[in-house]
């Protein structure tokens, strides 16, 4: 009992670290990224007639779309069940909109289907390796929807790493975007602009959108196995005192039995003589 | 002025090339451009194409490159692209392979949508091609 949650810890301690380099090999680009949008973003701010992007377009939130990253698999603690309170509790203050949730990772899925909530997508089997393609495909799907203004705005909900023994419950914006503000002491480059701001822009914003639903998914990943990791461990603390438990038992009995039998045999033997 | 600049080349997935360079050749969306130390701050997208790179630690190495964007800045150039692979990577026959098909496909194509993703599949198979042709 006790080899094999130790086994499973080990298990999600080698899948975190993978899971981590993934996340730290994505950080250069996100990095980049943010900072050229910003960029970006002032350049054709400060255009004379500023682009109209829909993308950036803000509408009355009556049509919700929430993404929801959990994981496939359970035996991690309060991963999930903290996930789905704090999602619980997302829907309950947007009551006057109507909500849609795509759902990454089999027990979201499950949990909201059950309860009778309307699911746009699903998407089981592909967190635990995160790929961008899996990424770019719901956020294309996600982009379609909102230009078609089928929903009126995209929120995401995840598990974030923060270290092995905790991560943070996150809800955040992802459509209409927001841009990214820079800190003050920056100054705005003076770019040559191959193409322009606005084209730019167009490109960029998918981008953008596909990058923070991969990143959820990295950072789901890497929280999930951290929070299966704590479990397991104390699973086995657990299992090391029943064990300990039973051990004790079984010496009083076996001691029972052979003060028993010495009593027999003594008696035995006193009878005889 | 130093002759030489931080060339730095990310996918989202990895950070794929970290290193002091002499020159770089680049493809932009508007056509092939050439960086130098001392370059002048740049945004630009890129297209498919191939993306070389000479006086690193390796030598010449040449990548094939498929849409994204580049930024130059303080002697930093720093290239933002949707996938990358180098050219000894590359299956020669598997990109021949998918030009025929994305050929194949432009030929059959109703609808603008699927012409444009033939065009698409085809500019990176002949982008990979290319790169090869050019290691």
């Amino acid at each position: 009992m006790q080899q094999i949650t130790k086994a499973m810890k080990m298990v999600s301690a080698a899948k975190l670290r993978r899971a981590q380099e993934h996340a730290l090999g994505s950080r250069p680009y996100a990095n980049m990224m943010t900072r050229v949008l910003a960029n970006v973003a002032r350049a054709a701010a400060a255009l004379d007639d500023v682009p109209d992007l829909p993308l950036l377009e803000v509408r009355e939130e009556k049509n919700i779309q929430l993404i929801l990253v959990s994981s496939d698999t359970g035996l991690a603690g309060a991963f999930n069940s903290n996930l789905f309170r704090m999602t619980q509790k997302f829907v309950e203050e947007h009551a006057g909109a109507s909500l849609e949730i795509e759902a990454i990772g089999r027990k979201g899925r499950d949990h909201f289907r059950r309860r009778g909530y309307k699911l746009s997508g699903e998407h089981v089997g592909i967190v635990d390796k995160p790929k961008y393609e899996n990424a770019r495909e719901i956020a294309d799907k996600m982009i379609e929807r909102y230009r078609k203004r089928e929903v009126d705005a995209v929120y995401l909900a995840v598990n974030e790493f923060k270290t092995t023994m905790s991560s943070s419950l996150v809800l955040r914006k992802v459509l209409p975007v927001e841009l990214p503000e820079e800190k003050k002491e920056e100054q705005q480059i003076d770019y040559i602009y191959e193409q322009s701001p606005e084209g730019l822009l167009r490109v960029l914003l998918p981008r953008y959108v596909e990058l923070a639903i991969y990143r959820a998914m990295l950072e789901s990943i890497s929280a999930y196995h951290a929070a299966r990791m704590t479990a397991m461990d104390s699973a086995s603390k657990n299992a090391g005192e029943v064990i300990q438990d039973l051990t004790l038992n079984l010496n009083r009995v076996r001691q029972a039995n052979i003060t028993r039998e010495i009593i027999e045999i003594v008696s035995g033997a006193a009878a005889l003589a | 002025m130093a002759d030489t600049f931080q060339l730095e080349i990310a996918t989202p997935e990895q950070l794929l090339v970290d290193e002091q360079v002499a020159s770089a050749e680049l493809p932009g969306k508007d056509g092939y451009f050439g960086v130098l130390a001392g370059h002048a701050p740049l945004l630009s997208a890129l297209g498919a194409g191939v993306l070389s790179f000479e006086g690193g630690s390796g030598g010449r190495q040449v990548l094939a490159v498929d849409g994204g964007f580049v930024e130059v800045f303080e002697n930093h150039v720093r290239v933002l692209a949707d996938s990358a692979e180098y050219a000894r990577q590359i299956n020669g026959d598997a990109a021949r392979r998918e030009l025929e098909e994305a050929n194949q496909k432009l030929k059959t194509a109703h609808e603008t949508e699927e012409s444009e993703a033939a065009l698409r599949q085809a500019e990176r198979a002949q982008a990979r091609l290319d790169a090869l042709a050019r290691a």
